[in-house]
């Protein structure tokens, strides 16, 4: 076991999968001489040189369309977006190419990219910094979303996202950089399944990526008042692992859905539904959100933290749900 | 006619650009034939017109480049080898089309021809060139990546972010500019301030020239000059063809924005007489040439028709293919 925060693991995963195949290059905006915007990718460019480590214009679309153009050619292009936000510049080519080619051609290509992508709030970087789309693109058939909440996931789920035939959509949360756990590097991790991160019996709490740390936290909390607080992780936002979901709350009878996108139209709306639809009769109790307050993420720091999920927030939805 | 050319215009090769530029006239008419027949649906756009710019600009390709078009590519796909029965089966939405009936006149896909499309967002299929250029350089493969576009695409922020790519990196990309002057029904004039095209490209550093698109032997020309400059590792180059389509954008257009008499005038350029008299002229074609070509492109077509007719349907229960790969790693 190595301990190591988030960002060493994400960096340690690209290091890796640029060392074992020479068909992988990472490409955005800043990854290079700055190193990335968020520090993910420093040193890399020393190691591997510019034409695998390539710095883009301010392009979003021409640079993921070009990620795009060149798995098709058979790269194994990671492509990096600064945030989420600016990946709306990105989203023709994600939607229309990417995620339609090997439809469109009934089968004859496949679009093998990474997109990784910065998201969420909580360091007062403002309205275009600080949200969580994930939701957005966990509507689109074609790619799959995966939102990695732990170290592990962090160092683990690039290796298999890199083997996939199919765009792969990596979401990386701002507040989790930071963090560090003691992981295993050689371990190899699926891309399909949620994960149980706490087992309780009275409360399933499903969430994923920024939000995972504030459910556990919140669990830890709710059992020294004696509630057995069951996480679990969805880690793949599309496709959902609707079995994982739905035995938890077979189990539990009861289910909170944490999500940092809005409430509306959300990923939390989606998990919602297939509880209902495929466990009505198991619960007791109605689904509760904690979700981000629907407005756009305000700078200040006591609005930005009342926007977002809280510790606080998701303690009195599981109360309110084991009437408590 | 006047060519620049150092193009090998023997009797073979005219045949050849004679009966290349036929076979797209002949099967759009049959294509809109078809579609007042509702045997083809959806969005149809017709390529009549501008044959000689697809024509030219294929004759400068081997079979290792790529290729990347636009929803009007129906004569790109056709000369670029895909099959007339294939493509037509696609118009038709059957199983044996060549994007197994998923994708319809918009999106003809052709892996063994490394075409990618048939992209219907405007600019769209700009990104996705570069990038197998990109591939193709990074891999060391002297290949070249053919994409083409409209006029209406140099207003879309994908085009400007992929010229300045593709220069920057040097990219063995030769970009095709279709200047129909219309933008569906938006005259070039009003739509652009800088209404010569391919000056845009050389404010990014790439070569560039414009060639009389209803001239099917400047376009080969051209083609063959900027495809000889991209595979010595020269860079990107851009090519605009002025050309004009005879016809409607699609099928459901009534063509308000344009004048009759302005149709009139551009019919009088038709590349495909056009060659034809002046190869006639100078000898290198027959007349029994063009009657040849002519039988073997409607016996072509015919064929392509009856076997759209006799494809099948995709069953239902594989509704959901193609959706991603059905074995991952």
């Amino acid at each position: 076991m190595t301990e190591m925060t988030y960002r060493d693991a994400m960096r340690s995963a690209m290091r890796e999968a640029l060392q074992r195949d020479p068909r992988v290059f990472l490409m955005g905006e800043d990854v290079g001489r700055y190193g990335g915007c968020y520090a993910v990718s420093k040193g890399l460019l020393d190691e591997f040189g510019p034409e695998r480590i390539r710095d883009t214009p301010l392009s979003e679309g021409g640079f993921t369309g070009a990620g795009i153009g060149a798995a098709l050619g058979g790269m194994r292009p990671i492509v990096e977006v600064m945030t989420c936000n600016f990946s709306l510049l990105s989203l023709d080519q994600i939607m229309n190419n990417a995620a339609t080619i090997r439809h469109m051609s009934g089968g004859q290509f496949n679009v093998p990219i990474v997109i990784r992508m910065a998201t969420g709030g909580g360091r007062q970087l403002a309205a275009q910094h600080s949200h969580s789309l994930e939701g957005w693109y966990a509507h689109i058939p074609g790619i799959r979303v995966l939102a990695p909440g732990t170290v592990q996931d962090a160092r683990s789920m690039l290796a298999s996202a890199l083997a996939d035939p199919d765009p792969v959509l990596i979401f990386e949360n701002v507040m989790l950089y930071n963090g560090t756990a003691d992981i295993d590097e050689a371990a190899v991790v699926d891309i399909d399944s949620a994960a149980i991160r706490r087992e309780g019996q009275d409360v399933s709490l499903i969430t994923y990526g920024g939000s995972l740390r504030k459910a556990l936290d919140a669990a830890e909390r709710l059992a020294s008042e004696g509630i057995s607080v069951e996480v679990l992780d969805l880690r793949v936002l599309r496709p959902l692992d609707d079995d994982a979901i739905l035995a938890s709350v077979t189990k539990t009878r009861r289910a909170v859905i944490v999500d940092e996108g809005w409430r509306s139209g959300s990923l939390s709306a989606e998990v919602t539904t297939r509880i209902v639809e495929g466990g009505f009769w198991n619960l007791d109790a109605p689904i509760a959100r904690v979700c981000s307050a629907e407005v756009p993420i305000p700078y200040p720091k006591h609005l930005e933290d009342a926007a977002l999920p809280s510790v606080d927030r998701v303690i009195a939805a599981v109360r309110s749900v084991v009437g408590k | 006619m006047t060519t620049s050319a150092k193009v090998r215009l023997n009797r073979a090769h005219c045949v050849d650009l004679l009966r290349q530029m036929v076979r797209i006239r002949e099967f759009e008419e049959k294509c809109a034939e078809l579609y007042t027949q509702e045997k083809i649906r959806g969005f149809l756009h017709l390529y009549t017109g501008e044959e000689a710019v697809a024509v030219g600009v294929m004759q400068a390709l081997g079979p290792t480049d790529a290729v990347v078009a636009t929803y009007r590519e129906h004569g790109h796909a056709l000369v670029r080898g895909i099959s007339a029965r294939e493509i037509m089966a696609e118009m038709f939405g059957k199983q044996e089309g060549c994007s197994h009936g998923r994708g319809g006149s918009m999106h003809l896909f052709d892996a063994d021809a490394r075409f990618y499309g048939g992209n219907a967002i405007v600019a769209g299929g700009i990104p996705v060139a570069v990038g197998l250029a990109l591939a193709d350089k990074m891999q060391g493969r002297a290949n070249a990546t053919a994409c083409f576009f409209g006029e209406g695409a140099a207003a879309e922020g994908e085009f400007h972010e992929c010229l300045n790519l593709a220069a920057l990196w040097q990219l063995p990309v030769l970009f095709v500019c279709e200047n129909n002057l219309y933008a569906m029904g938006t005259a070039l004039e009003r739509s652009e301030s800088e209404t010569d095209i391919h000056a845009k490209a050389a404010s990014y550093r790439i070569p560039s020239e414009f060639v009389d698109g209803m001239n099917v032997v400047d376009v080969e020309a051209a083609a063959q000059r900027a495809v000889t400059t991209i595979r010595a590792g020269e860079g990107p180059r851009f090519l605009e063809c002025r050309t004009y389509r005879f016809r409607a954008h699609s099928m459901f257009d009534a063509q308000l924005y344009r004048e009759k008499a302005e149709v009139e005038k551009w019919r009088e350029r038709d590349p495909i007489p056009r060659f034809r008299d002046w190869a006639m002229a100078a000898g290198e074609i027959r007349e029994e040439d063009v009657a040849a070509i002519k039988d073997e492109v409607a016996k072509e077509i015919a064929e392509a028709v009856a076997f759209a007719e006799a494809g099948s349907w995709e069953p239902l229960e594989d509704l959901l293919k193609y959706v991603g790969a059905e074995r991952r790693a």
